[in-house]
């Protein structure tokens, strides 16, 4: 697969999470890829932390709306139904536990369900912005990501990096799988069309529990 | 009493080394026309509490560009490379604050309250150095209010005695700084005379406001 065949398979994947009625924030980046696979029989209401509910796709060229756009500053629409607010409101939504699920990328992130995607020491420090407030308070955290960075662990033991949050993340799905992580540790429920368990094994810096029923990734 | 001045005078409230507050979330729904002043004006060794430092060559970034911050209290920096730059080589103290946790803060300012307990950035750096409380076996930090000198905040219609409508997703932290700063000034893309902006559409009441400069469409 190419970088862009595993970022739309993690985003079908994701997809498949939300059940009807949901309100879900997606992050900047992959997790945006997200709403363009969300199943046409399930009404989920997207959230914008900048201020709005209902957010909808781009807008044709020529159409952009200056005072509409998304967390990442570019155009967006918002749909029938939707709503502004301002930013305490939208973080009441946030971290008031009305966002059913978050979909966040990872630097690093660990057996625990320890996060770290918002600095590196000396190198990257661009803010953490509403990540800290959705990973605390959506009811469910998705990391989409891909398993590894060039080559080296991503899921790992235990962070080194600075963290988001610490014990949020609920699931993590990659191109090589989809995992639980539990109090046990972090349990192995989907295998990628092109994983085994020993690639993932060896591509998971963690212990990976193999779930009894563990079966192939279906999108 | 009169809010409506120009550019010149409205800006004149504010001095070197003065807190202010900037709406605005990636300079979508921010006071243009007043930062452009105040580049132009050379105000320096200010503190800028607002959401992001926009880009380089857009809303509050321009102020950064010109190095007329000694301090940022923000929640993202990272598509201001300048902010960045003068973080990283010790110009510019940058103070970086969970977003939610920052529209809190000026809203507890603004609402007389003393500060708020929150969960947001337990177990990372955000909670060195903050009290922490336990309520009902939860633990949450203690954050404290953040007000300011002054507000520059954008709205999209406002009347001539300073009641608000911010458009869209221009709400953002507007409507908040306004009650958090000692003087507040208002750039407006329409002003009208009072009695045309329904009360119903105001989102900013006419309290908060103390001066309004006429902005860009």
């Amino acid at each position: 697969m190419d970088k862009g065949q595993i970022r739309e398979l993690i985003a079908k994947r994701v997809a498949k999470e939300f059940n009807d009625g949901d309100v879900v924030n997606l992050g900047i980046g992959l997790p945006t890829l997200v709403a363009n696979y969300l199943p046409d029989d399930i009404d989920v209401l997207l959230q914008s932390e900048n201020g709005f509910v209902g957010l909808g796709p781009a807008p044709e060229e020529g159409k952009e709306d200056k005072d509409i756009a998304n967390a990442g500053a570019q155009p967006v629409t918002i749909l029938p139904g939707g709503a502004f607010f301002n930013s305490a409101e939208s973080f009441t939504i946030i971290r008031g536990g009305h966002v059913d699920a978050t979909v966040l990328g990872a630097l690093q992130v660990d057996a625990k369900g320890n996060l770290a995607n918002w600095m590196i020491p000396g190198k990257m420090v661009p803010g953490m912005g509403g990540a800290m407030d959705l990973v605390v308070g959506a009811k469910k955290v998705i990391i989409a990501m891909e398993h590894t960075q060039k080559g080296n662990h991503k899921i790992l033991k235990e962070c080194t990096l600075p963290l988001t949050a610490a014990n949020q993340v609920n699931l993590i799905i990659t191109e090589m799988a989809v995992i639980e992580v539990t109090s046990d540790g972090l349990i192995l429920r989907e295998i990628g069309p092109e994983a085994t368990i020993e690639d993932i094994k060896a591509a998971t810096g963690a212990d990976l529990i193999v779930a009894d029923d563990v079966k192939k990734m279906e999108i | 009493m009169k809010k409506l001045v120009s550019i010149e005078k409205a800006i004149s409230h504010i001095e070197d080394g003065m807190t202010i507050m900037i709406g605005g979330f990636l300079a979508v729904g921010t006071p243009e026309k007043i930062i452009d002043a105040l580049v132009e004006k050379g105000v320096n060794n200010l503190t800028i509490i607002a959401n992001d430092t926009s880009f380089v060559d857009k809303g509050l970034g321009k102020l950064i560009a010109n190095k007329q911050a000694k301090k940022v209290i923000a929640s993202h920096i990272g598509t201001n490379k300048e902010t960045g730059r003068q973080m990283t080589e010790g110009e510019t103290e940058v103070i970086l604050v969970p977003q939610g946790t920052l529209a809190e803060q000026v809203r507890s300012a603004g609402a007389g309250l003393g500060g708020f307990l929150t969960p947001t950035g337990l177990g990372t750096i955000v909670e060195e150095g903050k009290d922490k409380i336990v309520i009902d076996g939860q633990t949450y930090l203690l954050e404290k209010p953040l007000k300011a000198d002054v507000a520059l905040i954008h709205a999209t219609v406002v009347d001539e005695k300073g009641n608000c409508y911010h458009a869209k997703a221009t709400k953002n932290f507007n409507s908040l700084m306004a009650t958090a700063a000692d003087v507040v000034i208002v750039e407006a893309e329409k002003i009208v005379p009072v009695g045309e902006l329904d009360p119903d559409m105001v989102n900013t009441p006419s309290l908060f406001v103390d001066y309004i400069v006429e902005g860009d469409k």
